[in-house]
């Protein structure tokens, strides 16, 4: 199935997104990294669910307005952008950097969601634990621990040079990536105070070897999310849904049909 | 032509094969890799050598600042600014320049620069820069709003100088409800301000406004891309409406000057290919920090700077001649090689780096000496 691919447009800023599959409404926040392409794991929840794949503002072709300035300004985007799109409560998914809008966006207004499911978010602190230094990295390196099979990530080392558009769009997300996540680095100290709040159903999803945010923070949020399931996923780094698609399609799916049940 | 005696007070009794094994010689070189001992010897040399260059009929003497690095030893230049003052009488200090985004207040920037300006009489030289990429990694300022804080730190500085006080300061990044400088600059209306860069049209079309004229340091560049930042900054001085003065035109360059070009050339090799291959190595994660340059700058500069660290192949001092990126050579050949540049800009600041990396005291003290001797004479 191919995707669809519209230009959303929230109180004057547009946004890509592409959109499958029909059932029960679900959105997914990307992370840092930019907007995938429609990967494994967005068809298999497309065959029972209506999924919504946004291009966060300040990334790749996406508007990028110059007030918003950090993750706050982005889940304050989202809840108006859920309005606008959804009439009623939706599942939300987020990887990395999108969790942590998911979580900003949850702890500002939790009627919105239906459920939440974290993969791997960022957005909170673990003191003595801190991220990877994601900033200082070459492109080998990143691609070398973000996942855990190594043949996967040499796949992507050897990748032929990106066009002069793809750079672009690279370039820009590399911007936005750093815009949001600086400094504090890739946490807001104030989110962690909130999380009492998020009070619906969330999962959340780890790679055991996670190199980027260390699976010591599945813990962390588990014991802070009232009634948090978490879901270990061994032998996996930082993108569980690319790296182990099935496996993480099938428990986020069981996931849903427990919150509907 | 204006002369400035420029210093970076590298650490030169780094361990260069312990300091190949880390990333680079910025940020996250182990500072058990210095030792204040010899880092005492080298500020004695250094200060020495600068507080010389006043007696061998240099305009100015200049300093800058760098953090978490063996490349360069000031992460606070005021301070070294502040010593050279009692060392010297006459000479202009500049401070080239203090990095203005990686404050969170930008006050104690004009503050100290004002202090400066009284103590030495109006001799100071300011410049203002934001920074090298790697020094928002070690600040951990974000590079995403360098540019903003840059702009709003100078008009804070700026107003606080020029502007009666108290007065309130808004702005997105910086907000005072008192603004209020005592000490004031003795110069009227403020000390002269440069910008060193690396170059950057949004740079150039910012110092080159009419309210500005700030005089624009081209650094560490090959000969073409010098005459190429120097022709920028007058084509965009006529678009604002006037004739750039040669006095708005600098160049920061390596020089080593001896009796002939072989010599020179010998006795450079280690100080030069150790500034670029040890001390200035760094990869472009850590040179160029998304934010730090705008997209479109960020791919130009990608081309036009094989000289600097992100290039990962070895320089060769006979490779940095060849590109101008160092003068090298005799006397005459160093007049000439300036001359060239002259000729096609008009530019009449030359920042001379007259001791680089390793380079030994009895060497910088000599090519000093021949420089001031020899070339600058010359080319007054």
């Amino acid at each position: 199935m191919s995707p669809e691919t519209d230009r959303l447009v929230t109180r004057g800023v547009a946004v890509r997104a592409r959109r499958g599959g029909s059932g029960a409404p679900v959105l997914f926040l990307h992370g840092a990294g930019g907007w995938p392409v429609w990967l494994p794991f967005f068809e298999r929840l497309a065959q029972k669910h209506a999924l919504l794949v946004p291009e966060h503002p300040c990334f790749g072709l996406s508007d990028d307005p110059q007030w918003l300035r950090d993750v706050p300004d982005l889940a304050m985007y989202y809840l108006d952008f859920l309005d606008q799109v959804y009439g009623a409560p939706v599942h939300i998914i987020g990887h990395s950097l999108g969790g942590w809008i998911a979580a900003e966006a949850a702890v500002r207004n939790i009627h919105r969601f239906a459920s939440l499911t974290l993969i791997a978010p960022a957005g909170i602190r673990v003191k003595g634990i801190p991220p990877a230094d994601v900033f200082i990295w070459s492109p080998e390196e990143f691609a070398r621990n973000r996942v855990y099979d190594q043949e996967l990530a040499g796949q992507q080392v050897q990748a032929p040079p990106p066009t002069e558009q793809q750079l672009d769009i690279d370039l820009q997300n590399r911007l936005a990536g750093v815009k949001f996540g600086w400094q504090p680095r890739l946490f807001n100290p104030d989110l962690e105070k909130w999380l009492h709040r998020m009070t619906v159903p969330t999962h959340i999803v780890w790679g055991v070897q996670d190199s980027i945010l260390p699976s010591a923070y599945a813990q962390a949020w588990g014991e802070r999310v009232p009634g948090a399931q978490v879901s270990p996923i061994e032998a996996c780094g930082h993108v569980p849904q690319v790296e182990k698609c099935d496996l993480v399609a099938d428990k986020v799916t069981a996931f849903f049909d427990r919150v509907r049940a | 032509m204006k002369f400035v005696c420029f210093h970076l007070m590298p650490y030169r009794p780094l361990d260069l094969d312990a300091a190949n094994d880390h990333r680079s010689a910025w940020v996250v070189l182990p500072n058990s890799l210095y030792d204040p001992k010899k880092g005492a010897a080298e500020y004695d040399s250094y200060l020495d050598q600068l507080a010389y260059a006043e007696p061998l009929g240099f305009d100015a003497i200049g300093v800058n600042e760098h953090h978490q690095t063996a490349y360069g030893m000031m992460p606070a230049p005021n301070l070294i600014a502040s010593a050279l003052i009692q060392r010297t009488k006459k000479v202009q200090i500049a401070i080239l320049g203090r990095a203005l985004p990686l404050v969170s207040n930008p006050i104690n920037i004009a503050e100290e620069f004002a202090m400066l300006d009284v103590l030495s009489k109006g001799r100071i030289i300011t410049g203002f820069v934001r920074g090298i990429g790697a020094e928002y990694h070690s600040t951990g300022v974000n590079p995403a709003f360098s540019h903003e804080r840059f702009h709003e730190a100078h008009d804070l500085i700026i107003k606080a100088w020029t502007t009666p006080g108290p007065f309130e300061f808004e702005g997105e990044h910086f907000r005072f409800r008192y603004v209020n400088l005592w000490p004031k600059p003795y110069q009227t209306p403020h000390p002269p301000v440069w910008i060193p860069s690396m170059g950057s049209r949004e740079t150039v079309v910012w110092a080159s406004a009419p309210e500005r004229k700030y005089p624009f340091m081209v650094t560490f560049s090959p000969e073409t891309a010098v005459v190429r930042y120097h022709n920028m900054y007058r084509e965009a001085a006529l678009a604002h409406g006037y004739t750039a003065a040669g006095g708005q035109l600098g160049w920061a360059v390596p020089i080593y000057v001896a009796a002939t070009d072989e010599r020179a050339r010998d006795e450079a090799r280690e100080g030069i290919e150790t500034l670029f291959n040890n001390f200035l190595r760094m990869p472009p994660e850590m040179l160029l920090p998304p934010g730090y340059t705008s997209i479109s700058s960020l791919k130009v500069t990608m081309k036009m700077r094989p000289a600097l660290g992100a290039q990962p192949h070895k320089q060769t001092v006979e490779d940095l001649i060849a590109s101008g990126t160092a003068v090298i050579g005799s006397p005459a050949t160093v007049r000439e090689r300036i001359e060239r540049v002259r000729d096609q800009t008009g530019f009449d600041i030359l920042i001379t780096l007259l001791q680089f990396g390793v380079m030994s005291d009895e060497l910088a003290l000599r090519n000093m000496e021949l420089f001031a001797g020899e070339v600058m004479p010359k080319l007054r």
